[in-house]
C-alpha cells in the first residue's frame, strides 16, 4: 500500500511535470522553425499551475498535511509557490526574444528553467530535510547548465563553472549538516527535530550542524562572505538567466532558510539570530559598497542583490534577542514580505535592462548616457524599477524597507536597533549607485560617438516589465497588497 | 456642505496636483499651450480649494485639526490616511498652492536648457502633491511618504535644469557639472536624515501601545506624550527626528547642501527649495518632534537655539564672502532659518508664532529674491557681482522690486520679514520657563547683531547689484525689463510682502490659537 496522496494539493507540482515533459516532447517533436510553440507552452503551463495555487489559497481550509508531514500545503507554501510560478512566468515572458534571436536551444531552455521552478515549488511545501534537499538542488541542478548557456562566450563559460563548483561546495556543507542534525536528533522531518533538540542549544555538535546548514544557504542567498561566485555568475550568464538566479533562486534559498530557522530550531535563535546579525551587517554594507565602485550594469545589480540579501536578513536578528511572539512572527513576516516586492522591482530593473541593452549594445553605464532622451519610455521603466531598489516611496520598494525597519525596531533590543541603524545608513550609500543609472539615463549627454539604432522591441519583454510597473506603483500606493503576503505566511509561526 | 466635508478638498489639494502631472504627460509633447494650460489650470483650481479650505476653516477652534478625514490604509501597521489641517498647517498649505500657481506662471515663458517644459511642468506638479501632502498628513507614516516625495522632483529639477558650468570637488579630486554634484548631494543629505527620522516613528509606534493598538497617528501620539517622552530611548527618538528635520531646515553644521542645491537650481527650482521645501524641517518640528516628545523638546532647546544663532551669524557672515548673487540669497537662508529655529527652541507662544510667519515670509520674500536673481541671470548671463552694476538704471523696474524685497528680507518694520525676526528675539528674552535665561538672552543678543549683519549684507549686495554706473561690458545692451509674465508672478508675492508686513493677523489669526493650545499642553506634559 502506498502512501496517501491529496491530488488536490498537488495539482499545482503535478501541472508543473506535465508541463516539463509536455515542452521537452514538443521540442523534439516541432521542426526548428517553430520551436518557439516551447515558449508559448511553458506560458500556458504556468497558467495552469497558478490556477490551483489560487483556489486553494482562496478555499481557506487550512493547511493539509501528507507524507507524515513532509509534504505540507499551507498558506505559507502557497504563497511562496504563487510567487515563484508569477516569477517564472516574467522570467519566460524576458527570455523569448532573448533566446529566440541568439537562436539557442528554446525547448530545452524552457524545460530546465521549469524544472527549476519546480524545485522551488516543492521546497516552499517541504517540511523535512530531505525533501527539502532535493528540492533546492532541483532549483541549482538546471541553473548549472542555464548559467552557460551562451557557449561561444568565455565569461558564461566561466559563469557556469563557478556557479557549479561552489553550488556543489555549498550543498555539501548543507548536508554536512544536516547528516549531523540526524545523528543527533534521530529526526528528519522539522517537528521531530524541534522536539528533540530542546535544550540542544549548548551542545557543540548542534551549534556545528546549525551553523553548516547555515553557511549552506547563505551560499545560495549569496550573502557576504559566501558571495563570491555571484556577480561572476551574473554577469556572465544569459541576462533572463540572471534575473531568475537574483529572484527565485535567491528566494528558494531564503525559503529553505525560513523554514529551518523558524519552524526546525527556533530554539537555536540563540545561535542564529547573532549570526545571521553579522551576515546581515556584512552582507549589507559590503554589497553596497563593493556596488559604488560597478562601472557594468549587471555587475551593479549583481551587488544590489547581494545587498538586498542583506536587508532580508536583517529582520532574522529579531529572534536572536526578542522573545515576544509578535515581534518574532512579524520578523518572519517582513522576510517574506521583503521578497516579495524584491521578486516584482529586481525581475523588472533586469526586464529594463535587457530592453535598454538593445538600444545601448553595451554593458557599460557610462554607454546608457542619454537614455532618457532618446528612449524616454524605456528610461522611464528603468526609473522606477531603480527608484523601487533604492526605497524611495512612493514606489513598493518603500514598502519592503517599512517593514524591515519595523522588524528591527519591534526587537525591542539594543542590537536589533543598531543593525537597524546600519540598514538606514545602507539605504542612503545604496541610494548613491541607483542614482548613477538614473543620472546616465537622464542628465548625461549622450555619448559623441553612439549611432542609436533602431532594433525591434520584443512585445513579451515589454509585457514582462508591465507586470512589474504595474505590480511597484500599485503597491506602493496601496502596500496593504503587499502586507497581504506577510500577513497570510506569518500562520506558520503563530499557528493560526 | 455636503461637498467639503470628509476630507474631500484637503484629498483633493493634495492629490489633484498628481492626476494634472498625469494629464500633461499623457497630453503629446507637440501640444505645448495646451499641456501648460492644463498644468495651470490643475495649480489654480488647487489655489482656489485651498482659499475654500481657508474661508471653511474655523478660526475659532484653530486648535483642532479640521476639515480631514481618517480612512484605514494599511491597516496591518495601524497607519491610516489620516489628513486635516490645523491653525498652523493652514498658513503653509495656502502658500504651497500659491507660490506653486506663480510658479507656473513665471515658467510660461522662461525654461531653462534643456528646455522640455512637459517633464519640467510635471516635476512641479509632483512637488505640489508632497508638499500639500506633507502640510495635512497626520499620521507619521504617511508624512514620512510625502516628505521624501518631494526629493526626487527636486533632485531631477537640479540634475537636468541645473547649472552645467564645470567645478571641481576636491574631496574626490573630481570635476563634475555643478547640477550633478549637487542634485546628488541634496538627496542623499535628505535621505540621510529622513531614514533616522523614519527609525525614530517607529520606535514611537512600538512605544504607543501593545501589538494591535499600536498606531502612528500624530493626533493620538500627542496624547501620548507624557509616557512616550518618560521612555528610556526618547532621547535617541529625538535624536532621529532631529537629525531628519534639521537637515531639511537645514540648521547649521547641516546647511552644507542647500547652497549648493539653491545655486545649481533652475530658478523656479530655487523658489519653490526655498519657499515651501525647507519649511517641511521646521514644520516637522512643531508638528511632531515638540508636542510628542515635550522633555527631549526641553532637554534639546538649548542646543538647537545655539546651532541657531550660530547658522544665523555664519549664515549672514558667509554671504558677506560670496561673489555670486545667487549664492548669496542661499546663504541668507541659513541666516533666516535660524530666526524661525531660535523661535521654535524658545518653546513660547512668541517664538513658534515668530517661526511660522518667519516661515511664511521668508518663503514670500526668499522665493521672491530667487525670482528676480533669475530673471537677472536671465538678462545678464552672468551672477557676477562684480560685473553686475548699476542695474536700477538699466531696467528700473527690476531695480525697485529687488530694492523693495531685500529691504523687506533684511526684516524692515512694515514689510513680512520684521515679524519673524523680532518676535523670535522677543521669545527669546523670556523663554519657556525651565530653559536656561541666560543662554536664550546671549542668543537674543546675537541673534540681534545678526539682523544687523543681515542688514549689513543686503546693503551691500543692493549696492553692487543696483546701484552706481552700469559696467562697460554692458554699453550698448538692450535690456528688456520686468516682462508681463515675471509681472503677474511676482505682483501677488510683493502685495503679500506689504500685506503681512502691515497686517500680520493674516498669518497670526489663524496660528496663535493653535499655538497657545501646542505651549500650554507641551507645557502641561511636561509636569
Amino acid at each position: 500500500m502506498g502512501p496517501t496522496l491529496d491530488y488536490l494539493a498537488l495539482a499545482p507540482e503535478l501541472a508543473l511535470v506535465a508541463t516539463v515533459m509536455a515542452v521537452l516532447t514538443a521540442d523534439i517533436v516541432l521542426p526548428h522553425a517553430q520551436k518557439y510553440w516551447t515558449a508559448v507552452l511553458s506560458v500556458l503551463g504556468l497558467t495552469v499551475t497558478a490556477l490551483p495555487i489560487a483556489f486553494l489559497l482562496l478555499s481557506d481550509e487550512g493547511s493539509r498535511s501528507m507524507l507524515d508531514g513532509s509534504y505540507v500545503v499551507d498558506d505559507f507554501a502557497l504563497i511562496l509557490k504563487g510567487l515563484f510560478v508569477i516569477a517564472g512566468y516574467i522570467v519566460v515572458l524576458m527570455s523569448v526574444s532573448y533566446i529566440e534571436s541568439d537562436r539557442y536551444y528554446q525547448g530545452e531552455y524552457y524545460f530546465l528553467l521549469l524544472a527549476s521552478i519546480l524545485g522551488s515549488v516543492v521546497m516552499a511545501s517541504a517540511r523535512d530535510l530531505i525533501l527539502l534537499f532535493v528540492g533546492l538542488e532541483l532549483v541549482s541542478g538546471p541553473l548549472f547548465l542555464l548559467a552557460g548557456w551562451r557557449k561561444g562566450d568565455v565569461k558564461s563559460n566561466e559563469a557556469s563553472v563557478k556557479f557549479y563548483l561552489l553550488g556543489v561546495l555549498s550543498a555539501a556543507i548543507l548536508l554536512y549538516g544536516m547528516s549531523f542534525l540526524y545523528g543527533l536528533t534521530g529526526s528528519v522531518d522539522f517537528d521531530g527535530i524541534r522536539e528533540a533538540s530542546v535544550g540542544m542549544s549548548e551542545t557543540p555538535a548542534f551549534i556545528m550542524a546549525v551553523l553548516f546548514i547555515m553557511v549552506g544557504f547563505a551560499f545560495k542567498i549569496s550573502a557576504v562572505p559566501f558571495h563570491f561566485w555571484a556577480p561572476d555568475t551574473y554577469e556572465g550568464a544569459p541576462t533572463p538567466v540572471t534575473a531568475y538566479m537574483s529572484v527565485s533562486s535567491k528566494a528558494a534559498g531564503f525559503v529553505g532558510m525560513l523554514i529551518v530557522t523558524y519552524v526546525a530550531f527556533p530554539g537555536a535563535s540563540n545561535i542564529w539570530g547573532p549570526a545571521l546579525w553579522i551576515m546581515a551587517a556584512l552582507t549589507m554594507t559590503l554589497g553596497n559598497l563593493t556596488a559604488l565602485r560597478q562601472t557594468n550594469i549587471v555587475r551593479l545589480l549583481a551587488y544590489s542583490s547581494i545587498a538586498q540579501a542583506g536587508f532580508m536578513l536583517v529582520p532574522f536578528a529579531v529572534a536572536g534577542v526578542s522573545s515576544d511572539p509578535n515581534a518574532i512572527s512579524a520578523a518572519f513576516s517582513a522576510t517574506v514580505t521583503y521578497i516579495a516586492i524584491y521578486t516584482f522591482m529586481n525581475l523588472g530593473a533586469f526586464a529594463f535592462v535587457i530592453a535598454g541593452a538593445r538600444y545601448t549594445r553595451s554593458g557599460d553605464i557610462d554607454r546608457w548616457a542619454g537614455l532618457g532622451t532618446y528612449q524616454p519610455g524605456v528610461a522611464l521603466f528603468g526609473l522606477i524599477f531603480f527608484l523601487s531598489l533604492a526605497g524611495i516611496p512612493p514606489l513598493a520598494g518603500w514598502y519592503a524597507k517599512l517593514v524591515m525597519f519595523s522588524a528591527a525596531i519591534g526587537g525591542g533590543s539594543i542590537w536589533t536597533a543598531v543593525l537597524a541603524a546600519i540598514a538606514a545608513l545602507n539605504a542612503v550609500v545604496a541610494f548613491y549607485y541607483y542614482a548613477r543609472v538614473v543620472k546616465a539615463m537622464w542628465f548625461d549627454p549622450v555619448p559623441e560617438d553612439f549611432v542609436p539604432g533602431k532594433p525591434q522591441q520584443s512585445r513579451s519583454l515589454q509585457l514582462a516589465m508591465v507586470i512589474a510597473v504595474v505590480f511597484v506603483i500599485v503597491a506602493g500606493f496601496y502596500p496593504p497588497i503587499s502586507a497581504y503576503f506577510g500577513d497570510t505566511v506569518a500562520s506558520i509561526i503563530t499557528g493560526g | 456642505m455636503e461637498l467639503l466635508d470628509n476630507g474631500t478638498v484637503l484629498s483633493l489639494i493634495t492629490f489633484l496636483p498628481l492626476v494634472g502631472a498625469l494629464v500633461v504627460g499623457v497630453i503629446p509633447r507637440a501640444r505645448e499651450e495646451a499641456y501648460k494650460w492644463a498644468a495651470l489650470l490643475t495649480a489654480l483650481v488647487v489655489g482656489v480649494l485651498s482659499v475654500v479650505m481657508a474661508v471653511q476653516f474655523d478660526y475659532g477652534s484653530s486648535a483642532k485639526f479640521q476639515l480631514g478625514t481618517d480612512l484605514p490604509w494599511i491597516e496591518s501597521i495601524g497607519s491610516n490616511f489620516h489628513i486635516g489641517v490645523d491653525g498652523i498647517s493652514l498658513p503653509m498649505v495656502v502658500l504651497s498652492a500659491i507660490i506653486t500657481i506663480l510658479a507656473i506662471i513665471y515658467s510660461w515663458d522662461h525654461w531653462e536648457e534643456p528646455r522640455n517644459p512637459k517633464a519640467f511642468l510635471i516635476l512641479i506638479l509632483l512637488l505640489e502633491t508632497g508638499m500639500n501632502g506633507t502640510f495635512v498628513a497626520l499620521d507619521l507614516i504617511l508624512f514620512f511618504i510625502f516628505f521624501e516625495l518631494v526629493l526626487l522632483p527636486m533632485y531631477f529639477m537640479i540634475g537636468i535644469w541645473g547649472d552645467k558650468t564645470p567645478r571641481t570637488i576636491a574631496m574626490f579630486n573630481l570635476t563634475t557639472e555643478t547640477r550633478l554634484y549637487a542634485s546628488i548631494k541634496f538627496f542623499l543629505f535628505t535621505l540621510f536624515g529622513s531614514a533616522f527620522m523614519l527609525l525614530s516613528f517607529l520606535g514611537l509606534y512600538f512605544n504607543s501601545g501593545d501589538a494591535g493598538s499600536r498606531t502612528f497617528d500624530i493626533p493620538k501620539l500627542i496624547e501620548m506624550a507624557p509616557q512616550l517622552s518618560a521612555l528610556p530611548i526618547a532621547g535617541w527618538l529625538f535624536a532621529g527626528m532631529f537629525l531628519g528635520f534639521a537637515v531639511k531646515v537645514p540648521m547649521w553644521p547641516f546647511h552644507t547642501w542647500l547652497p549648493d542645491a539653491h545655486t545649481a537650481a533652475p530658478t523656479v527650482g530655487s523658489v519653490l527649495l526655498a519657499a515651501i521645501l525647507l519649511k517641511l524641517g521646521s514644520y516637522g518640528f512643531i508638528r511632531i518632534a515638540l508636542p510628542i516628545l515635550p522633555e527631549q523638546a526641553m532637554q534639546w532647546a538649548p542646543t538647537i537655539a545655539i546651532l541657531a544663532v550660530i547658522g544665523i551669524i555664519y549664515g549672514s557672515l558667509a554671504c558677506l564672502a560670496q561673489t555670486d548673487m545667487k549664492r548669496l540669497i542661499a546663504f541668507s537662508s541659513v541666516g533666516h532659518m535660524g530666526f524661525v529655529m531660535l523661535g521654535i527652541s524658545t518653546l513660547t507662544e512668541a517664538g513658534i508664532n515668530a517661526a511660522i510667519i518667519g516661515m511664511v515670509a521668508h518663503g514670500i520674500i526668499t522665493g521672491m529674491l530667487f525670482f528676480v536673481a533669475g530673471s537677472m541671470h536671465h538678462r545678464y548671463h552672468t551672477r557676477d557681482m562684480a560685473r553686475l552694476g548699476g542695474n536700477a538704471t538699466l531696467m528700473p523696474k527690476m531695480g525697485f522690486i529687488l530694492g523693495f524685497i531685500a529691504m523687506a528680507s533684511l526684516g524692515l518694520p512694515g514689510l513680512a520679514g520684521f515679524w519673524g525676526e523680532f518676535m523670535a528675539l522677543l521669545g527669546a528674552f523670556k523663554p519657556a520657563p525651565g530653559l536656561p535665561v541666560g543662554l536664550f538672552q546671549t542668543a537674543m543678543v546675537i541673534g540681534a547683531i545678526g539682523t544687523v549683519l543681515t542688514a549689513g549684507y543686503l546693503l551691500w549686495m543692493l549696492q553692487k547689484v543696483n546701484l552706481g554706473e552700469p559696467k562697460e561690458e554692458w554699453a550698448g545692451h538692450e535690456f528688456h525689463d520686468v516682462d508681463r509674465y515675471e509681472m503677474a508672478a511676482w505682483v501677488p508675492l510683493l502685495i503679500a510682502t506689504v500685506a503681512i508686513g502691515v497686517y500680520p493677523k493674516i498669518v497670526l489669526g489663524s496660528t496663535n490659537g493653535a499655538v497657545k493650545e501646542l505651549v500650554s499642553t507641551l507645557l502641561e506634559n511636561l509636569a
